[in-house]
């Protein structure tokens, strides 16, 4: 068997007393499609913080492919292959949206250090960077700045940088969330259509939309896994119904 | 319009940017007698670029700035005064790279701090430099400075001659190819970079960027550029005093930028002119009211203009072009 493409071991999290996370054991297989659901405030955004090391975490153990990376900076742990999205959206607003995209291949390309070529001679990262965007249905907002775009648009936006990364592992934090259907069903079908061996990991509260894209579900409540299993466990799952799907999520 | 490095837009160097160099040019021929403020306004420029590079591209607050000018300017007065060392380009040379190793250290222990601790932090490092700079004396000149630089003639030919057209030329030179390389940089992939870890640093983390790193590296280049101004000063003036380690310079290079506009190459450029010609102009006649003005003037600018005079002349051009 080989190694999960990111798992973690007993990991925690405190913002002074207050407990965020408490021994999360998780582990995110090679392609997998898993979701992260529970109710507001469980942690789902803290951990996937402590995963990409944007937060320290303040015990156990969180393993990329193998390594540990716990103690590793969250910029290496970008260039191994982790990638993100941002819950609330994090762009570069006053910057035209392909320069979004751009600055995040020009890293993954390693070419940021260079002081003399003009960035606009890079054609490669240019091109690439369209290419994502038109994935995204954005190529005829290439040029105009992130902030005059609507709110669904910047989403998808967040997902063009993501993609720009080709990570191995893709965190989503609710993509989707308050994005118009229009939006959100492009997202759902780029999702779809992104090579299978990526590993993504989706923290969505539409069940719709994890019902239709998950295979695994975990479920986090108050910092701590209530249960793991697949979607129909899940849907069956009589706690999972109290705590979460019980106020009204999915009918 | 786009100011930085872009991977959406070009580089090519427009028409309005050989402004500077064709009133530099004609102030040379048309106001001889202002040589000597034009070789300092072009000091300041330098000085103003390098501040710009890192406050308004990269984002990091300083409140002592002039550590780095003051450093160049000592590196100059120490080799020559001390050490009978009088090549302008050995003292050049050797200013930016003191000055660029000071940034480079004090850099690497201030830059993982943020904010107002990164802003004491600066006030701190240039307080205890000024203070070494007053006790060293045997070193430093104490509280006299050092008078008496020598600068060989450049070349072996052109001195520095009583109207200050030799140490103009020199400074516009000087000023020329910084503002070059910084050009260059500016629309780089670096370039680009920096501004988005102005923009957005925790996005840039998430890129795959270190920060820290990169940050360490433009001070550095800022601390040399800051350096080589100050050796400029150090060789025009001929002689080094305390007073280029101030907090009063380290403010001044401040709003001149902050009056030019912050982040953009010309701000560097225009807000230097504007200060010091009008210091030069209403300083002297209404030397009791200049502070007084210059607060004024500041309040007037962060409420009205935040951009400083470029982004005002952007807003008008703006405003005429769509009726
Ligand atoms: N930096 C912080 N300092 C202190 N408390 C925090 C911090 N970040 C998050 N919290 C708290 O941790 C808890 C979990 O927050 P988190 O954002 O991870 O929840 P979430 O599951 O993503 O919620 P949502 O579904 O609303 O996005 C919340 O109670 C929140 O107030
Ligand atoms: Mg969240």
């Amino acid at each position: 068997m080989s190694a999960p493409a990111l798992e973690t071991r007993d990991l925690c999290k405190q913002f002074g007393a207050l407990t965020v996370a408490s021994n999360i054991n998780f582990r995110l297989e090679p392609g997998a499609r898993h979701a992260l659901i529970g109710p507001n405030g469980a942690g789902k955004t803290t951990f996937v913080n402590m995963l990409t090391g944007a937060l320290p975490a303040t015990s156990g153990k969180i393993m990329f492919g193998g390594e540990d990376i716990t103690q590793m900076a969250q910029a290496a742990r970008t260039k191994r292959g982790l990638g993100r999205t941002f819950q609330i959206t994090s762009l570069f607003r006053d910057l035209p949206v392909l320069d979004n995209v751009a600055l995040g291949i020009a890293e993954r390309e390693g070419v940021s250090l260079n002081v003399w070529k003009p960035a606009s001679s890079y054609a490669s990262i240019r091109d690439e960077s369209m290419a994502h965007l038109e994935t995204m249905g954005l190529g005829p907002e290439a040029l105009l700045c992130v902030k005059d775009l609507p709110y669904g648009k910047q989403r998808l936006v967040e997902i063009a940088i993501a993609l720009g990364l080709k990570p191995k592992v893709l965190l989503l934090d609710e993509p989707a969330a308050g994005v118009p259907s229009l939006e959100s069903g492009r997202i759902l079908d780029v999702l779809a259509d992104l090579p299978k061996d990526i590993a993504i990991l989706i923290i969505e509260h539409d069940m719709d939309i994890v019902f239709r894209f998950a295979q695994r579900i975990t479920v986090l409540v108050q910092g701590a896994v209530l249960t793991e299993g697949t979607p129909d466990e899940i849907a069956g799952d009589q706690r999972v119904r109290d705590v979460y799907l019980g106020e009204g999520g999915h009918d | 319009m786009i100011r930085s490095g872009s991977y959406s837009g070009h580089a090519r160097i427009g028409i309005m940017e050989a402004l500077p160099w064709i009133a530099a040019i004609a102030v040379y021929f048309l106001l001889p007698e202002y040589l000597s403020l034009g070789a300092r306004i072009m000091i300041f420029i330098l000085f103003t670029l390098s501040l710009d590079l890192i406050l308004g591209y990269a984002g990091i607050i300083t409140l002592g700035h002039s550590v780095f000018l003051g450093i160049g300017a000592y590196t100059a007065g120490i080799l020559s005064v001390k050490l009978n060392v009088n090549d302008p380009f050995l003292q050049l040379i050797a200013g930016c790279l003191t000055s660029a190793l000071f940034g480079l250290v004090s850099g690497a222990v201030i830059l993982r701090t943020r904010n107002l601790t990164l802003l004491m932090l600066t006030l701190a490092i240039t307080a205890i430099v000024y203070e070494i700079g007053n006790k060293a004396s045997s070193l430093t000149g104490g509280a006299d400075g050092l008078p008496g630089v020598q600068v060989n003639p450049f070349f072996g030919t052109f001195e520095f001659d009583l109207w200050g057209r030799t140490g103009y030329v020199y400074c516009a030179i000087v000023l020329f190819v910084i503002w070059f390389v910084v050009r260059r940089l500016i629309y780089s992939p670096f370039g680009a970079m920096l501004t988005g870890i102005r923009e957005n640093t925790p996005r840039m983390h998430a890129l795959g960027a270190p920060v820290y790193q990169r940050l360490l590296i433009v001070y550095t280049i800022s601390a040399g550029i800051a350096g080589i101004a100050g050796v400029l000063m150090t060789q025009v003036t001929q002689s080094v005093g305390l007073n280029v380690l101030t907090f009063e310079v380290a403010g001044d290079v401040l709003v001149m930028l902050i009056l030019g506009g912050v982040g953009r190459i010309y701000g560097a450029f225009v807000g230097p002119v504007v200060y010091m010609v009008a210091q030069d102009l209403l300083a002297k006649q209404f030397p009791e009211y200049w502070s007084f003005g210059v607060g004024i003037l500041l309040v007037l600018v962060v409420f009205f203009a935040r951009g400083g005079i470029l982004g005002l002349v952007d807003k008008i051009v703006d405003r005429a072009r769509t009726p």
